[in-house]
């Protein structure tokens, strides 16, 4: 009880903070901070682009789901990280230099035709409503855990609060909020992570506490590890891969692409002054997501760690069923964890044979917050963790409804449909969209796909298929014309929604799984939240072949593409 | 004008390059050394950590922060020397 109270007096606070920041960015600034040349420096944006981007995927899930894959994990550090440099290289730039609001916006221009912007328009909300799911899950996980209740109560504490939080802070002032939230979510994970390097490794840096000797002995933590989960029969750690190394391929490459496609991260390079800080700004926030991505892993194999050896404290000495710690009893109402004893000796058998295993479920996404508890840290880390979590998650989840909210309202009404609505009306539909899309998100949040990574994974695939490829032969060819953008496009989501929507049923409705015969992972061993990087492929086949048939973009498009590859605005001459 | 033209065209033929040259090390960290050489440079231990690991899991990331620090140093340089820098 004393941790609850705790816990709620911490996140309150944090909340307090976010809104007063809020307001005071609001009066503070005028019309000009909402205008993409606006000053908001690099390094603030950097930082913001990070609270953005590190949802409660990386927060809440990520670590937890390494910790269970061992090696197989490395596609999410790699992949969520990598595609920054794709950002910073092949789009950021470029399409800060055309200077437009919305991604559809500049898929419409490019590609000179209503219809690409439409359907980017309906890939963007496919790709971004099942990113708001994941949050959902992860969001309902937290809320679940401190309120004490199942998941589904905790889902729907979460949806109340997201609403809430996106209507009213999901106008002016969100990157200096964002700014807040990136500080706490990266203390909420870095203090606890150094308390476990501490203990485990005497070592404070657990970048470093990673490949570092267990404390008081001469073996190194990792080979320790390996040893501890091959005695009960897990795979071993640092070598375990996802599947197989194709797929891990795979993975890594959609996620990678997938992140330089969200249109919620591209729109952040818009705020930025010029070009130069389009490219500098996505290198501060890779710095800021490295800090929490480079002690993810540790986190990883560290809980890992210290579940194995709560439940088995010496080889072949379970813990008792009666003895078990208060987070064990807590997780258990939540519904989350599940133990069930088999062979009726009151002891927690907890190993890899399905048979005989008694820890029935272990989610996955419980490990973050569990972490601190299970380690035996004091109550304030605890709840500053709770907090940590809500920030990512919170953070994200406004960034992507006001994309959602911003494709309906100004792409598909203003631009296309309605041209003549009004502001009031505009911003009107636009709040709308955000409650439509929290509620559809929600609603499917009851019944996830995956766990948090894994659905936010599952929406980098769609991200990657469809508006990656688009974006890149818009800037990279001048050759590409509508029809073949269009159809590259339309090819890429299809392929990769039909590949995942055959196992999981379609928008994940389970009973509409279409599988038929064929076995999982038919193609090449490749698994459905993978797939992305195949549709992506699709995509620019397609893409290049149809425009290869049809004729070429009209002169003044290519003249465009030309004047957005030099910074310098194209009216200005050169002087020598 | 015509010359204006051509400053672009070498401008962006330096860019591509360099995104070239990048985009390489970007592939080789983190798919060569991470996923399809792992297992050969695992036999090669640093520390706790075997290297196909720490590429997959520290190293990669390490070297992204340097390449786009690297990408905006250059092209900081290349934006002067062709005069393109904006106000």
């Amino acid at each position: 009880m004393e941790l609850q109270t705790l816990t709620f007096i911490v996140v309150s606070m944090t909340f307090m903070v976010y809104i007063g920041i809020a307001i005071w960015a609001r009066a503070g600034s005028t019309s000009e901070f909402y205008v993409a040349g606006g000053g908001v420096n690099p390094v603030a944006n950097g930082m913001a682009t990070a609270a953005d981007w590190m949802s409660a995927a990386s927060f809440i899930s990520m670590a937890g789901l390494i910790a269970f894959m061992g090696y197989g994990g490395s596609i999410f550090l790699m992949g969520w990280t990598g595609g920054y440099v794709l950002l910073a290289l092949l789009l950021a730039p470029y399409l800060r230099k055309y200077g437009k609001f919305t991604v559809p916006e500049f898929i419409g221009d490019r590609f000179y035709s209503k219809t690409a912007r439409v359907v980017a328009v309906l890939c963007l909300i496919i790709a971004s409503v099942t990113y708001v799911i994941g949050q959902m899950k992860g969001v309902g996980v937290a809320f679940s855990r401190f309120l004490e209740v199942d998941y589904n109560t905790g889902l729907m504490a979460g949806m109340g609060i997201v609403f809430v939080y996106a209507v009213m802070g999901g106008m002016k002032g969100i990157t200096y909020t964002q700014i807040a939230q990136y500080c706490i979510l990266i203390v909420a994970y870095t203090i606890p992570a150094i308390f476990i390097s501490l203990n485990l490794t005497g070592n404070p840096i657990p970048q470093l506490g990673l490949g570092s000797m267990m404390t008081g002995t001469e073996t190194y933590l990792l080979d320790k590890l390996d040893q501890t989960v091959t005695e009960l029969g897990f795979a071993e750690y640092t070598t375990n891969s996802r599947l197989s190394h194709l797929n891990m391929f795979v993975y890594t490459l959609s996620l990678m692409i997938g992140t330089a496609g969200l249109p919620h991260v591209i729109i952040r390079f818009f705020t930025v002054p010029k070009v130069k800080d389009a490219r500098t700004s996505a290198g501060y926030a890779l710095l800021f997501i490295a800090l929490l991505y480079t002690t993810a892993p540790a986190v990883s194999a560290m809980a890992r760690m210290n579940f194995m050896n709560t439940m088995e404290p010496a080889p072949g000495e379970y813990l008792a069923y009666e003895d078990r710690p208060s987070w064990f009893k807590k997780w258990e109402t939540t519904g989350l964890l599940g133990f069930e004893d088999k062979n009726g000796d009151g002891l927690i058998q907890y190993t890899s044979n399905a048979e005989t295993n008694e820890m029935v479920k272990v989610d996955r996404d419980i490990m973050v917050l569990a972490n601190p508890e299970i380690a035996q840290l004091p109550n304030w880390v605890i709840a500053l963790v709770a907090a940590g979590g809500l920030a990512a998650a919170l953070s994200t989840a406004a960034g992507l409804l006001l994309a959602i909210a911003s494709a309906i309202s100004h792409d598909l009404l203003k631009g296309v449909f309605k041209p003549d609505i009004s502001e009031a009306n505009e911003l009107m539909a636009s709040r709308l969209a955000m409650a439509g899309a929290i509620a559809v998100a929600g609603y499917l949040g009851f019944n996830p796909p995956d766990f948090a990574a894994g659905t936010v994974a599952l929406a980098f695939g769609l991200a990657a298929s469809s508006i990656f490829p688009a974006l890149m032969m818009g800037i990279f060819s001048t050759r590409i014309n509508k029809e073949g953008a269009i159809a590259g496009m339309l090819a890429g989501i299809t392929v990769t929604l039909l590949y995942v929507f055959q196992h999981t049923g379609i928008m994940f409705v389970a009973e509409t799984a279409f599988l038929g015969d064929l076995p999982p992972n038919w193609f090449f061993g490749i698994e459905p939240n993978a797939f992305g990087a195949v549709g992506a492929v699709v995509n620019f086949g397609v893409a290049y072949l149809v425009a290869s048939m049809t004729k070429a973009p009209p002169e003044d498009v290519q003249e465009l593409v030309e004047s957005i590859r030099v910074p310098i605005g194209a009216g200005k001459a050169v002087d020598h | 004008m015509s010359n204006n033209k051509e400053m672009a065209h070498a401008y962006w033929k330096e860019n591509l390059k360099l995104i070239w040259i990048l985009m390489i090390v970007w592939f080789v960290v983190s798919f060569g050394f991470g996923i399809i050489l792992v297992d050969v440079l695992n036999t090669i231990q640093i520390g706790g950590y075997k290297l196909g690991f720490w590429f997959a899991q520290q190293g990669s990331i390490y070297t992204f922060v340097v390449l786009i620090y690297v990408y905006s140093h250059q092209m900081a340089k290349l934006d002067h020397k062709y005069q393109v820098e904006e106000e």
